[in-house]
């Protein structure tokens, strides 16, 4: 029996949205592999393969280093997100490997109330299987639908 | 008590001479905002429009806006750039309705009314009407119709346009020193990396007054002073064009860094010590240009800004769309003969800039918290008398004489 099963990658992708939408994002690194690939572009540079993302980490640490700029070095308005993550489809696997594709909204809560659509889009992932360990992205690109980021972009999609 | 019209359209306007104090009408007036579409964008400047490497054969095209003027900007037959207003000279509709794209002519989706990759109106639609009946006058003449016609212009592969026959060429606008800087940056053929838009909450000028104050970046951007990627104390500079309408701010990095005796005085937020990457390939970089400047923000007046961070090229052009919104476009570029190592870097420093930029993110908030501040506020001022009241070029960077040097442009262009 495969061990991408969908409750487990359901499982993956609603403990993912937790992190962040509960701002536990120390804990971010820890659901992906040390090198590994998370990027955030836009359907159409996805599209076109052009590589540049606004978001663009190879490895966990870098990831990790993000959330440190985001709590101690980077400016911004008190914000929190809200992910909807749909249903995952898993589209190919190859022994501890699988790729995965899932729909996502994130709202975006700003500290005067304002609740507004943020991103949505696809998340294209690369998902690695490792006995006796929770399922880990080799890669998370975020691709989102709109080319456009309203104001700014601090918390990871 | 009755108010009268006349009472409440004489809110004052004020502002007096001189570059040391901008009143905050000048973020949120109407009337402003419409006369700025005149005498700026649609006025003798010249603004970028996109990358020759966008559209690099004839057909190519690209659609874009000067100012909030819908623009179609394309390679034509025989190979020269072409720019006119993408507005059908019918009923005004858009004539082409996608971002880029390849094409013979251009027709409009309302009536079809057809136009070549010049701008010129060759084809009306039942001009002869059908079966003898209906179609245009007989004296209707399609020469004379037509959307407005920009001139263009290019420098080191960008494309500017303007739509004023007497703006000066792009060499004279721009100065020896500015195009200098510019051909320092592009220097051989670019390659797009990705295109990112941003919309943020504020007036145009905010965003155009924030590049150009060297004076924040250290105090507001704390990622860039905690890795000596930029200090005030460090060698750098303003450069500023004659009239002040463009500018290039630029300083080296000083790996060995000494402690500023200015910044541990006064315990600036932006000099946490012991801060340090987890994986500081974040910001491995080479000297690509030989000259071991590693930064360089250059504007052009009235929109337009190429900035070189470490091994990082990004254009951004600024659009506005209402007195309180803005968009940036954001262009990523590296060098087509890049190696794949130069390549990741780019990719990886790429973190520093843009909407998400660790070193740029919160210039997408600041102008609304301006916008938002001066609410109610119209006819209180600004200060501007950092580094005195001069628009000259200095050594240092603790000056806002390149903000005032919008102003003094800005101020001839409107006539204000």
């Amino acid at each position: 029996m495969s061990v991408f099963t969908q409750e487990r990658l359901t499982a993956l992708n609603a403990a993912y949205a937790r992190c962040i939408d509960n701002d536990e994002l120390e804990q971010l690194g820890d659901f992906f592999l040390d090198q590994c690939l998370y990027l955030v572009t836009t359907a159409d540079n996805y599209a076109s393969a052009l590589q540049a993302g606004i978001v663009y980490a190879d490895t966990r640490a870098m990831l990790q280093d993000r959330v440190m700029a985001m709590r101690d070095a980077n400016i911004y308005e008190e914000q929190r997100y809200r992910h909807i993550i749909g249903a995952p489809v898993l589209l190919e696997q190859e022994g501890d490997t699988a790729k995965a594709e899932s729909p996502f909204i994130v709202v975006r809560i700003m500290r005067d109330g304002s609740t507004e659509v943020f991103a949505t889009g696809r998340y294209i992932d690369c998902i690695v299987a490792q006995p006796d360990h929770p399922l880990k992205f080799a890669e998370r690109i975020v691709v989102c639908d709109s080319c456009n980021i309203d104001t700014l972009l601090v918390i990871p999609l | 008590m009755e108010m009268k019209l006349n009472d409440m359209r004489g809110i004052e306007r004020a502002w007096e001479p001189g570059l040391t104090q901008v009143p905050y009408w000048l973020y949120s007036d109407q009337p402003i905002y419409r006369a700025e579409q005149q005498r700026l964008f649609q006025g003798p400047t010249w603004n970028y429009l996109c990358l020759e490497a966008e559209i690099p054969e004839s057909g190519d095209y690209r659609t874009t806006f000067v100012g909030d003027t819908p623009v179609i900007v394309a390679r034509d037959d025989e190979g020269e750039l072409q720019a006119f207003e993408n507005r059908c000279a019918h009923r005004g509709a858009l004539i082409a309705l996608k971002d880029s794209g390849k094409a013979q002519d251009f027709t409009c989706v309302y009536h079809a009314w057809r136009y070549d990759l010049q701008g010129n109106l060759k084809g009306v639609a039942f001009e002869q009407g059908v079966n003898g009946m209906g179609g245009m006058p007989p004296d209707f003449c399609k020469e004379q119709h037509g959307p407005r016609k920009l001139r263009t212009a290019t420098v080191a592969g960008l494309v500017f346009g303007s739509f004023d026959d007497d703006v000066p060429s792009i060499e004279e606008y721009l100065g020896d020193a500015v195009l200098e800087k510019i051909e320092r940056v592009l220097p051989k053929p670019v390659e797009v990396l990705g295109r990112f838009k941003q919309t943020i909450p504020n007036n145009w000028k905010l965003y155009m007054e924030n590049v150009k104050d060297s004076y924040h970046a250290s105090l507001l951007h704390v990622f860039f002073t905690t890795f000596r990627i930029n200090r005030l104390s460090q060698k750098g500079g303003v450069i500023i064009s004659e009239t002040g309408a463009h500018h290039i701010s630029w300083s080296k990095v000083d790996h060995q860094a000494q402690e500023s005796s200015e910044y541990n005085a006064e315990k600036l937020r932006s000099d946490k010590e012991g801060y340090a990457l987890a994986d500081p390939t974040l910001l491995d970089g080479c000297d690509e240009f030989g000259d071991g400047i590693t930064l360089q923000i250059l504007s052009v007046f009235p929109g337009f800004v190429i900035a070189q961070i470490q091994n990082t090229l990004a254009i951004r052009q600024i659009l506005p769309i209402g007195t309180d919104k803005t968009v940036l476009n954001w262009t990523y570029i590296g060098f087509a003969d890049d190696t794949p190592q130069l390549r990741r870097m780019r990719l990886k420093q790429l973190n520093l800039t843009g909407p998400a930029g660790f070193i740029s993110m919160e210039d997408g908030a600041v102008g609304g918290f301006v916008q938002r501040g001066i609410a109610g506020a119209e006819n209180e001022k600004a200060i501007l008398e950092m580094g005195g009241d001069s628009i000259e070029t200095q050594d240092n960077r603790t000056t806002e004489a390149s903000v005032r040097g919008f102003w003094n442009a800005y101020r001839s262009y409107m006539e204000i």
